[in-house]
C-alpha cells in the first residue's frame, strides 16, 4: 500500500520537499471549492476520528453553525497521552505540513479563522519542529491574511500543555487553552455550540486532520474504498510490548491483528506465544492471545471482538507476562490522571488501585474480585467525561478474560496467610 | 522576575487569545525555564501580568504535573514505567538509576545535580524503555546506555 501519512521520502518535513511532491496543492483545490463542498467530500469519504471515539469527521463539521456572530475555532488535538499511543508524534516529526495543510482546509470548510494545535508539554522537541513548519507555511502565504489570494484568512497557533492526560479530552483541552485547570465540562452544551470562550468549536485529532488533504487528492470514492468499508482510510497503528519490531506502522484499516504482529511488527520476541493484546491504547478492553485470530483493526472488527479501536495503540504481551502487574500499573495510571471532579472516578480509581496492589502482594481475598468489579461498574457511566469509563474498562475486561489469574492470586494469598505462625 | 524577553513574548502571545488568561501555561513555562521551579513570587508576577487572581495561577500550577512546585536538581530525570515500558524492563532502568544515584524516585541528590521521577507514559512506547532528561528523550535504553548518558551530563 502507498504510504500517505508517513511516506518514506527523505526530508519530507521540509516545506520545499513537501511542495515538490504536490504538497499544499489540495489547499489550492479546497480554496477553489465552496466550503460546504469540502465538508461534503469529507462526509462522503466516511472518515472517522482517529483520536479514539471513531466519530464521523464530516458529520462533526456540519454541527458548526453557519450563521453566527461569534468567532469559530478549531482545536487540533495532539495531547497524545494514552499509554501505548505514539502515532501523532510521528506526524509532528515526519509530516508536519500534511497536518498544517489539513488544518487550513478544515478551517476553510467550517469558516474558522483561528486554529490551535494543542500538543502535550513533554513533546517540547516536536513542538519546535512543528513551529518551524508553521513559520515556513506563514512565509509561503499558506497561513495568515488572504491565503493564496483567496480572500480567506486563518491563523494557526501551537499551544503547549504541561503534563495532564485529561487534557486530551476535548472539553478539558478547551479549558486548558483558556488557561484553566484541565477539568472536563458537562455536555451538553457540545463544543460546536459552546466551546472555547463560549464560541462554536470543533476538536479533531492530529491524525484525523491529516486525512483531509488525502481525501481531496484521491476523491471521496477512492478514499472510502481503502480498508474496512465502515471505517475506511489509512491508519497509523502503534505496536509496543513483546514484539521484535515495535513502532508505528501505516496500513489500511481492517488488517488482521495477527498480521500486524507478524507481518508489520516482526513477530513475537523470542518466538513466544501471545498471552494478551490491548488493541487500542490502555483504556481499550484487553483480549486474550487465543482470541485475536480473525479480528481486524477497525471499529466494527474490534467491537465484535469485545474491544475497541481506540487510538490503535496496540500493546502486545507474551506468555510470561504477569497480568496482575499489568492491570495494577494501568490502574495506577488512571488514579494518577483522574482530575478529581467526579467522586466515582476520583475515589474509585484509588480503591481499585489499592485492591489490585493487594493482589500483586498476595494479600487479596477471593471476594475482592467481585468488589473490584463492583467499583468498576459504579465508575462506568457515572462521570462527566470518559476517563471514568477508561479506568473501568481495563479492570472489567481483565477480570472477565483473566479471572483465573485473580483467583490463583487470591488462593495463594490464603495460603500465605495460613503459613504465618501465630 | 521574568526576563525582558519573556515579558515581550507574553505580550505577543496575549494577542492570540480572547483572554490573556490563556497565556498562563506559556508564562509558567518561561518562569520555570528561568528559575528552575515555580515559586509564589512567579505566580504573583504572572497573575499581575495577565490580570487574573493569583489563585487561578496557583490552580494551574498544581494541576499540571510538569510544573515543579519546589526546587529540583540541575537535571530532572523522568523514567517511564507505564505498561509498554514496563513490558520492556523500564522498572529495571528506574532501579538502576536509583542505585547509581543512591536516591529513590521522587528525591533529589544531596548535591542538587539530579532529581529522579517515575513518569507516566511519555509517548515512546515503540522505543521503550525510555527516559526524559529535561526536555530531551532518550530511548531504547539499557543499563550501559543509561550510564553513558548520565556520565555525559555536566
Amino acid at each position: 500500500m502507498e504510504l500517505r501519512i508517513l511516506p518514506a521520502i527523505p526530508d519530507y518535513h521540509r516545506i520545499d520537499i513537501y511542495e515538490s511532491h504536490g504538497g499544499y496543492e489540495m489547499l489550492r483545490k479546497a480554496l477553489s471549492l465552496k466550503p460546504e463542498e469540502v465538508t461534503e467530500e469529507v462526509k462522503k469519504s466516511n472518515l472517522r476520528g482517529r483520536g479514539g471515539a471513531c466519530f464521523p469527521t464530516g458529520l462533526k463539521w456540519t454541527f458548526m453553525p453557519k450563521q453566527t456572530e461569534k468567532p469559530k475555532y478549531l482545536c487540533v488535538n495532539g495531547d497524545e497521552s494514552e499509554p501505548g499511543t505514539f502515532k501523532d508524534r510521528q506526524i509532528l516529526e515526519f509530516n508536519p505540513h500534511l497536518l498544517i495543510e489539513g488544518t487550513i482546509i478544515a478551517c476553510y470548510a467550517m469558516g474558522i479563522t483561528t486554529a490551535y494545535l494543542y500538543v502535550r508539554g513533554e513533546y517540547a522537541h516536536w513542538i519546535d519542529l512543528v513551529q518551524k513548519a508553521v513559520d515556513d507555511a506563514y512565509a509561503k502565504g499558506y497561513l495568515g491574511q488572504n491565503i493564496l489570494g483567496s480572500g480567506f484568512s486563518s491563523n494557526l497557533y501551537i499551544h503547549r500543555g504541561a503534563g495532564a492526560y485529561i487534557c486530551g479530552e476535548e472539553s478539558a483541552l478547551m479549558n486548558s487553552i483558556e488557561g484553566k485547570r484541565g477539568y472536563p465540562r458537562v455536555k451538553p452544551p457540545f463544543p460546536a455550540q459552546n466551546g472555547l470562550w463560549g464560541c462554536p468549536t470543533t476538536i479533531n485529532n492530529v491524525e484525523t486532520i491529516c486525512n483531509v488533504p488525502l481525501i481531496l487528492r484521491m476523491g471521496w470514492e477512492a478514499y472510502a474504498k481503502i480498508g474496512a468499508p465502515k471505517h475506511p482510510g489509512p491508519i497509523l497503528v502503534g505496536v509496543s510490548g513483546h514484539v521484535n519490531k515495535p513502532g508505528v506502522y501505516e496500513m489500511p484499516t481492517g488488517v488482521l491483528l495477527t498480521d500486524i504482529i507478524d507481518r508489520y511488527a516482526g513477530g513475537m520476541r523470542k518466538g513466544k506465544k501471545i498471552r494478551a493484546v490491548i488493541p487500542g491504547g490502555s483504556s481499550t478492553m484487553i483480549m486474550r492471545g487465543e482470541a485475536i485470530g480473525g479480528v481486524t483493526m477497525d471499529a466494527d472488527g474490534l467491537k465484535a471482538a469485545g474491544s475497541s479501536v481506540g487510538t490503535a495503540g496496540m500493546i502486545v504481551m507474551d506468555e510470561d507476562t504477569d497480568m496482575i502487574k499489568v492491570i495494577s500499573r494501568i490502574a495506577h495510571f488512571y488514579h494518577h490522571e483522574s482530575c478529581g471532579q467526579c467522586t466515582p472516578c476520583r475515589e474509585g480509581t484509588g480503591w481499585m488501585l489499592k485492591i489490585l496492589e493487594r493482589f500483586e502482594k498476595c494479600e487479596a481475598r477471593m471476594e475482592d474480585i467481585d468488589l473490584l468489579l463492583d467499583i468498576a461498574n459504579n465508575i462506568e457511566g457515572n462521570t462527566i467525561c470518559a476517563l471514568g469509563d477508561a479506568a473501568a474498562w481495563p479492570v472489567q475486561s481483565m477480570i472477565k478474560r483473566f479471572r483465573e489469574e485473580f483467583e490463583a492470586r487470591a488462593t495463594q494469598s490464603v495460603g500465605a496467610r495460613q503459613a504465618v505462625p501465630v | 522576575m521574568l526576563s525582558e524577553e519573556s515579558l515581550k513574548r507574553i505580550e505577543e502571545l496575549k494577542k492570540r487569545y480572547q483572554h490573556p488568561q490563556s497565556v498562563v501555561i506559556d508564562a509558567l513555562w518561561m518562569w520555570q525555564k528561568e528559575h528552575g521551579w515555580v515559586s509564589e513570587e512567579g505566580m504573583k508576577q504572572i497573575a499581575d501580568l495577565l490580570g487574573i487572581p493569583v489563585h487561578h495561577v496557583y490552580g494551574v500550577v498544581t494541576f499540571y504535573t510538569m510544573f515543579n512546585k519546589q526546587p529540583v536538581g540541575k537535571h530532572k530525570i523522568e523514567v517511564c514505567t507505564n505498561v509498554s515500558c514496563m513490558l520492556r524492563d523500564g522498572e529495571k532502568i528506574l532501579k538502576h538509576i536509583e542505585s547509581r544515584l543512591n536516591i529513590k524516585a521522587g528525591q533529589t541528590t544531596p548535591d542538587n545535580r539530579f532529581t529522579l521521577v517515575e513518569a507516566e507514559c511519555l509517548g515512546s512506547c515503540g522505543t521503550a524503555p525510555m527516559m526524559q532528561v529535561g526536555d530531551r528523550y532518550y530511548e531504547n535504553l539499557d543499563a550501559a546506555k543509561v550510564d553513558t548518558i548520565l556520565n555525559g551530563l555536566t
